[in-house]
Order: structure tokens, then C-alpha cells, then sequence
């Protein structure tokens, strides 16, 4: 198995790390036809106003939108917002692969960025995740193809879709490799 | 200890974030605004650029809160400024007005000939510069949360970043091939802590990210600075002093992100009119370098 991992700008590296541990090869995308040899995606953390000008400049787009529709795509803090169908209060150019509305920085600024407990619940079995949110996004409603997967406080952090799985905060700035893990296993399931 | 508690890894969480982008320096709202529109992953808000505080003289303090809270409505994106070295209540009043970064910079008149500001107080991440490793690990034990090279501000000439890039990355090869034994030798002469150069020695880069900054105006130089081990690139006077801003900053951006990629490089490069017009280093006197503020 081989995982693309947008390597626009962001924290792309993190993600190679945690898939490194997991033993999984790493393709890094920077070009439409990288993606061919990959068999799922992750959308780093970053900037989303940057990431979507950057796939839109490297003529990412599109391939990544049809990518999609075959191969599963995981998305953190930026890579949510980028895979989002809407956005509230503001106007960006997103991928719309999972039908989700989302808040950008919708705790505050940089000060009120945090670390604490996310609950998440897999196949049945309740479990903690360290969050690590950083001017972190807000998921605001869901479609109903969409399913609640983790939650911090009352806020849904980690969701996912038949193809598409985000979080807000971001697994790969930490050493558990279990939310990549999934990522993995959803797309052992989905081939 | 430090470097493992959660109130520092949030703060070198956002310095991840900014990995593979380009920050630049703006003094108003439109600037921010075309800074944003070019794919910015932040902005230093800033009264005047650095080419313009070295033509003016006089004391350069931090900005007028108002203005960087102008700024700071303008854009979605992370909000830098700048405060003296050493000079804490500066810093202080950043963080009221929910600044996102604070550089702690050379580019203004420092306040404190002794010391750095103590970093660990504060909630918001600090960048500092640093000439070389012994410098960075000192501002790193201090609290920041990002290294930056100095290089030579507001002179649109590479050259000093270079050197202090070089000197870093060549320091930290070193410290991978001394024996343990040499490593409290190696504190003393570089004046740093030896738990971070123990740190060192075991992952081959200093524990926070480190970027450049000080002298880049083309996309060559952007291409450079990543090749030579900066993870993203500080671009100050280059853009707005250049002939087209929009179009440069938007050049430099492309290049980071495909910096190895000479052919998109190339064409990053093309028809950007007159970069700024930079400054011969060795014209300028010992005493207006920026880079030998701080310690």
C-alpha cells in the first residue's frame, strides 16, 4: 500500500512519520500524475487559504476530486477545511468531498489554541485521543452520509464519510499512530 | 521538562503549520489583503519594512497597536509583530491584542544590552534570529518556539542569511560526530545549554523549526535558503519594495512549495519586473548591522 500525502505546505512531514511507523510508503504529491501509484490521500494541517491556491496552481484540483471518488482521503485542521462541501463566513475554494460545514478558527486566535483529551469511539469501543488544536476549525452540521466518530466538549472533531475522514485537531503532532492506523485500515476496506 | 510540556508544543505546533510557506511583511491592510490573496501563510504586521527603518535612523519600536489590529481584521491567516529585544512589556502588549507570533527582533532598536525577553512566560510563540547554533539553542532555552536566521534586513542581499544558515546547519553536523564526552566542552564554547545539544546529537536538528529570513527578493534566493535547510521563508522589504508585489509574491510562494523543481522555479522567475534594488554589505558601517543586535 502507498499514501499520497499533499506536500503543498504544512506539516506533510508529520503525517510521513506517523505512516513511516505504520510501515505504509509515502508518496509525496506535488504533481497530478503522482497520485497514480497511491491508494488513499491525506490533506496535511497548514494554511487553507494557501493550500487550495497552491493545488489550484500545481493543477491539483481536479485529479484529487476524481482521486477521490475511488481512494479514501484523510484531512487535519487545514485538510478538513480544504475538504469541506461549506464554509461559514468565509469564501474559499474547497475540494466539497465530504458534506460538512465548518467555522474557521473558530475557538480564537493563536492564544487560545490547546491541548486536551478528544473521545473517540471505534467499532463499538470508547477511547481518548490527545487533541492538539491549533486556530483550530469548528465542524457546525453534517450531512447525513456523515458520522460522528470523536468529540471534545460538545464539539464533533473527528467525523468521517464513505471516502473522507477529518479531524480538526491534528493526530500527526503527536507519537499515537491509532487515527492514522484507521486511515489505513479504511482503505485496506475500501480496495 | 520544557520542551515536552504542552504549552510549548502548542506553540511550536503553529511554527509546523507554517512549514513550506512564505511570511510576509506588510504595513497596512491592502498589503495584508494582497499578501493573503498571493497564498501568505502569515503576515508580519509592521509600521515601516526593514529597507525603510535603515533608511530613516532613529529608535524602531514596536507598531501602533491599532495598526496591526487593522491588519489583524483584514486577514484570516496568523499575525506577526515585532517587539525590542528584551523588551518584555512590548511583548506584553502583543499578546493583549492577540497577536499570533511575536518576534523578538533585531530589525528594532533593542531595549535590554543583557537579555532576551524569558519567552516561557508568555502563551504566545516567539520567533528570534540567530547568527549561529549557539545563538539559536540560547534563544530556544529562553522559550522560542522558532529560529530564524538574521541574515541582514532591508538590504534585498542574500548573503548574510546564507552565512548564518551555513553555520548553523554545518554546527549541527558537528555536534552528530563529537563524542559524548566532548559535548560539555561544546556547551561552554558555544555558550548553550548541553541538554539541547545532548538533543541534538541524537535527532540531527535543533528541537524547534528553523527558517530563514534577511535579504531574500527573488525566487532564486527562496530556492536557495530551502536548499539549504530553511523550512519557510520570511520575506520582509523584498515584495512591497519590488516593482510588483503581487506578482513577486506570489512567485516566491509558488517556489517555495517546488523548490526543488528548477523548471517551476524558472518559471516563478520570469518577467517580475525590477526586484528591490538592495544594499552592497560591506557599505554598510559596522555599527547599522542589524545582525550584531543581540547575544
Amino acid at each position: 500500500m502507498k499514501i499520497g500525502i499533499l506536500a503543498l505546505q504544512g506539516d506533510f512531514e508529520l503525517h510521513g512519520r506517523m505512516l513511516s511507523t505504520l510501515s505504509v510508503d509515502v508518496a509525496y504529491i506535488r504533481k497530478p500524475d503522482q497520485l497514480n501509484s497511491c491508494n488513499g490521500l491525506i490533506i496535511p494541517g497548514g494554511e487553507s487559504t494557501t493550500l487550495t491556491k497552491l493545488m489550484r496552481g500545481a493543477g491539483l484540483f481536479d485529479p484529487i476530486v476524481s482521486f477521490a471518488k475511488n481512494n479514501p482521503v484523510f484531512g487535519t485542521c487545514a485538510g478538513l477545511i480544504v475538504l469541506a462541501t461549506d464554509l461559514v463566513n468565509y469564501n474559499l475554494d474547497t475540494l466539497g468531498l465530504i458534506d460538512l460545514s465548518v467555522e474557521r478558527n473558530a475557538y480564537g486566535r493563536q492564544i487560545d489554541s490547546f491541548i486536551d483529551s478528544v473521545e473517540f469511539c471505534i467499532d463499538g469501543k470508547t477511547d481518548f485521543f490527545e487533541g492538539v488544536f491549533i486556530r483550530a476549525p469548528k465542524i457546525v452540521t453534517i450531512g447525513e452520509n456523515v458520522k460522528v466518530l470523536g468529540t471534545h466538549d460538545d464539539n464533533m472533531v473527528l467525523v468521517e464519510s464513505e471516502q473522507v475522514f477529518v479531524a480538526t485537531f491534528h493526530p500527526e503532532l503527536t507519537d499515537d499512530v491509532r487515527i492514522h492506523q484507521y486511515f489505513v485500515d479504511k482503505i485496506r476496506k475500501s480496495r | 521538562m520544557l520542551h515536552n510540556g504542552s504549552e510549548f508544543r502548542k506553540k511550536v505546533a503553529l511554527a509546523e503549520m507554517l512549514k513550506g510557506g512564505v511570511i510576509m511583511d506588510v504595513t497596512d491592510a491592502d498589503q495584508a489583503k494582497i499578501a493573503e490573496d498571493s497564498g501568505a501563510v502569515s503576515v508580519m504586521a509592521l509600521e515601516r519594512i526593514p529597507a525603510d527603518i535603515r533608511r530613516d535612523g532613529g529608535v524602531a519600536r514596536m507598531s501602533d497597536p491599532l495598526l496591526i489590529k487593522e491588519i489583524q481584521n483584514a486577514v484570516s491567516i496568523p499575525v506577526m509583530a515585532k517587539c525590542r529585544i528584551g523588551h518584555f512589556a512590548e511583548a506584553q502588549i502583543l499578546e493583549a491584542i492577540g497577536i499570533d507570533f511575536i518576534d523578538e527582533s533585531e530589525v528594532l532598536t533593542p531595549a535590554d544590552e543583557s537579555y532576551h525577553i524569558d519567552k516561557t512566560k508568555f502563551s504566545v510563540p516567539f520567533v528570534c534570529g540567530c547568527l549561529n547554533l549557539g545563538e539559536a539553542l540560547r534563544r530556544i532555552a529562553e522559550g522560542a518556539a522558532l529560529i530564524r536566521t538574521k541574515g541582514e534586513a532591508g538590504t534585498g542581499n542574500i548573503i548574510e542569511a546564507v552565512r548564518h544558515m551555513r553555520a548553523v546547519q554545518s554546527e549541527i553536523k558537528r555536534v552528530q560526530i563529537l563524542g559524548d564526552e566532548e559535548l560539555v566542552s561544546l556547551s561552554k564554547n558555544l555558550g548553550a545549554p548541553v541538554s539541547l545539544i545532548r538533543e541534538i546529537k541524537e535527532t540531527g536538528k535543533i528541537p524547534v523549526p528553523n527558517f530563514a529570513a534577511g535579504g531574500v527578493a527573488t525566487p532564486a534566493d527562496a530556492s536557495l535558503m530551502m536548499q539549504l535547510g530553511a523550512e519557510t521563508i520570511f520575506v520582509g522589504s523584498g515584495i512591497f519594495k519590488s516593482d510588483d508585489p503581487e506578482k513577486r509574491a506570489k512567485a516566491i510562494v509558488h517556489t517555495v512549495t517546488h523548490y526543488m523543481d528548477f523548471i517551476e522555479v524558472a518559471k516563478a522567475s520570469e518577467g517580475l519586473g525590477e526586484p528591490m534594488k538592495g544594499i552592497e554589505i560591506e557599505t554598510i558601517p559596522d555599527e547599522q548591522r542589524l545582525q550584531e543586535r543581540g547575544w
